[in-house]
C-alpha cells in the first residue's frame, strides 16, 4: 500500500480542458454566491493539482482523499508502533486502521472510474516513535473527519450517499472519542469539539482541506465541489 | 402511554395547526412563529425560517422522533446523576461520575436544542413522558447496580446512533437542520465510545465500536439494537477482504454502522415508556 501511496503525484484527475471548466464553474457560481466567495474562488481560478470533481462524485473523492490519508497514518502506526503502547492500544488502533483500509478501499470501488489517484502523504510533522505525536495526530485526524462527513451532508444530492457518509462518520466519532480518551481520560466529548448546544462541529471542504493539506503531498483542487 | 402515541398526537396537532384553509388559524400561526423567532438568537432564527418550506411537517415529525429520544436519554441520565451519584463514584469513580454528568448534560442540551427548534418552526414539540428503565423488569437493578445502568447507557446511546443515522434523509429538505442533525448524531457515537470503554474497564467483552450483532450485554432484551450490524456489505460493494485487504469480517462489519427505521427503534424503547 505504500507503494501505491508513492504512485500518487500531482496531476488533474480529469485532464479537463482549464477553459470548459472555468466556463463551467462561472455558470454555475454566477450570482448565487455571497461575493467574498467569489473573490476566494478567483484567486484560485487555476485547474492544477487532482481535481476532486463535481457534484456527489465530487463529495466522495473528497471523502476518499481523507480516508486515504487516515488509512495510510494507521498502516504507519501499526507497522511502526510508538514506545510503550500497550497491547489493547495495539488491539484498537490495529482495528482502526481496518476500519480506515475499508473506507478507502470502499470509496476507491465506488468512484471506480471517477476516483482520484493515490494521494502520496507527507507524514513528516508526526514522530512515530512517540505516544503524545501519534495521538495528537490521531485525535486531530479523527475529530477532522468527523467534522468533515458532518460539513459534507448537505452538499451530498443522493440520499443513498448521505446515508453511506452518516454509516461512516459515527464510525470515525466512535474513534476519535477513543482517542481522546487514551489521551486524556474523560475527553471524549469535551467542549473543545462539542458546544452549549451539546453539538459537534461540522467543517466545510475548504476548511477541512486547509487543515489535512499540511498531510498530503499532492494538490487537491476543490473548486469544483458544491457549496451547498 | 406509550411514544408511538405520543408522536401520533403530535402529527395530529401539527395538522391541525398548519390547516391552510383558516385564515384565522393563519394569521395566529404568524404571530406564533414571529413570537417564537424574536426570542431566538439571530443564526438559530435563520434556520428555522428556512425550515419552514413545503417539507416542513416531515421535518417537525422526524424533529420530534429525535426529541422523544433525546427526552428519554435526558430523563435516564438525570435519575442516574440524582438516584446513583454515590454508586457510581464507589464503583466507577470520579471519572465515572464525570463522564455520566457530562453525557447527562449533552442529552439536556439536545431536548432544548430540538424543542426550540421544532417550535421556532411553527410545531409542537414533543414533551417528556413517564419512563420505567427496569424496561417492566428487564434490568429490574438500574440505578443499584453499576454494571445494569452502564448496559442500560450503552443500549441507549447504540440505538441513539442508528435512530439519527435512520432519520438523516428526512431531513435532507433543510441543510441547517440536516447538518445539526448530524452534528447530534456524532455526538451520540462519541457517548457511545464512552460507555463501551467504561463497561471495557469493568471487565464487559466490548470494543468503541460494535462488532459483528454482538452487544456485550448479558440481556438478550437489547438484541434488536444489534441486529443488522452485522452487515458487511456496502451499495452492493462486499467490505470483507475488499480488493484484496486483509479487512476481516469483524472489522468490515465495525467500519461501517447501520441505521435502523423508525418503527424498529420505537419497538426498541417502547419497554421503556409508560
Amino acid at each position: 500500500m505504500k507503494e501505491e501511496l508513492l504512485h500518487g503525484h500531482a496531476a488533474t484527475a480529469h485532464g479537463a480542458d482549464p477553459g470548459l471548466s472555468r466556463r463551467k464553474f462561472f455558470g454555475i457560481t454566477g450570482g448565487l454566491v455571497a461575493a467574498s466567495f467569489l473573490v476566494d474562488a478567483c484567486k484560485k481560478k487555476d485547474d492544477s493539482g487532482i481535481n476532486l470533481g463535481s457534484g456527489d462524485i465530487g463529495i466522495l473523492n473528497y471523502a476518499y482523499a481523507l480516508e486515504q490519508l487516515e488509512a495510510a497514518f494507521y498502516t504507519q502506526v501499526a507497522a511502526t508502533p510508538y514506545s510503550g503502547i500497550t497491547a489493547n492500544e495495539t488491539a484498537l488502533l490495529t482495528d482502526i486502521r481496518d476500519h480506515e483500509v475499508a473506507h478507502r478501499e470502499f470509496f476507491k470501488s465506488a468512484l471506480g472510474s471517477n476516483a482520484i489517484p493515490a494521494l502520496s502523504v507527507d507524514f513528516s510533522s508526526i514522530t512515530f516513535s512517540s505516544r503524545d505525536s501519534v495521538l495528537a495526530a490521531a485525535k486531530a485526524f479523527e475529530d477532522l473527519g468527523v467534522s468533515a462527513y458532518n460539513g459534507a451532508g448537505k452538499l451530498l444530492v443522493s440520499p443513498d450517499y448521505l446515508l453511506l457518509a452518516g454509516k461512516i462518520v459515527s464510525v470515525e466519532a466512535r474513534h476519535a472519542a477513543y482517542i481522546r480518551d487514551i489521551i486524556s481520560a474523560g475527553t471524549f466529548a469535551d467542549s473543545s469539539v462539542i458546544d452549549a448546544n451539546g453539538l459537534d462541529k461540522s467543517r466545510t471542504p475548504q476548511e477541512v482541506l486547509a487543515i489535512a493539506g499540511t498531510y498530503v503531498k499532492s494538490k487537491l483542487n476543490a473548486s469544483n465541489l458544491p457549496t451547498s | 402511554m406509550n411514544l408511538s402515541n405520543i408522536i401520533n398526537e403530535i402529527a395530529k396537532t401539527d395538522d391541525e395547526f398548519f390547516e391552510k384553509t383558516s385564515q384565522r388559524r393563519d394569521v395566529i400561526r404568524k404571530i406564533t412563529r414571529t413570537a417564537a423567532l424574536t426570542a431566538l438568537p439571530l443564526a438559530l432564527g435563520g434556520m428555522f425560517q428556512k425550515a419552514y418550506g413545503k417539507t416542513t411537517d416531515v421535518i417537525i415529525d422526524t424533529l420530534n422522533f429525535a426529541l422523544a429520544l433525546e427526552h428519554l436519554e435526558a430523563e435516564f441520565y438525570k435519575m442516574v446523576i440524582t438516584t446513583s451519584s454515590a454508586l457510581v463514584q464507589a464503583t466507577g469513580g470520579t471519572a465515572a461520575l464525570n463522564a455520566l454528568t457530562t453525557i447527562r448534560d449533552h442529552e439536556i442540551a439536545h431536548v432544548n436544542f430540538l424543542t426550540t427548534a421544532i417550535q421556532g418552526a411553527g410545531g409542537v414539540a414533543a414533551l417528556k413522558g413517564n419512563y420505567d428503565f427496569t424496561a417492566g423488569g428487564t434490568f429490574a437493578d438500574v440505578f443499584t447496580n453499576y454494571d445494569t445502568l452502564l448496559a442500560v447507557a450503552q443500549a441507549f446511546e447504540d440505538t441513539g446512533v442508528r435512530a439519527y443515522k435512520g432519520q438523516a434523509g428526512n431531513l435532507m429538505g433543510n441543510n441547517d437542520i440536516l447538518t445539526a442533525a448530524l452534528n447530534i448524531h456524532s455526538v451520540e457515537a462519541r457517548h457511545a465510545s464512552h460507555i463501551r470503554q467504561m463497561r471495557k474497564a469493568r471487565g464487559a467483552s466490548v470494543k468503541p465500536w460494535i462488532t459483528l450483532n454482538q452487544s456485550g450485554i448479558a440481556s438478550t432484551a437489547v438484541q434488536p439494537i444489534y441486529n443488522g450490524e452485522e452487515n458487511t456489505l456496502q451499495a452492493t460493494l462486499q467490505i470483507t477482504g475488499i480488493n484484496g485487504t486483509a479487512v476481516n469480517a469483524n472489522a468490515a462489519s465495525e467500519a461501517f454502522d447501520e441505521p435502523l427505521d423508525k418503527a424498529a427503534v420505537l419497538a426498541i424503547v417502547d419497554p421503556f415508556i409508560l
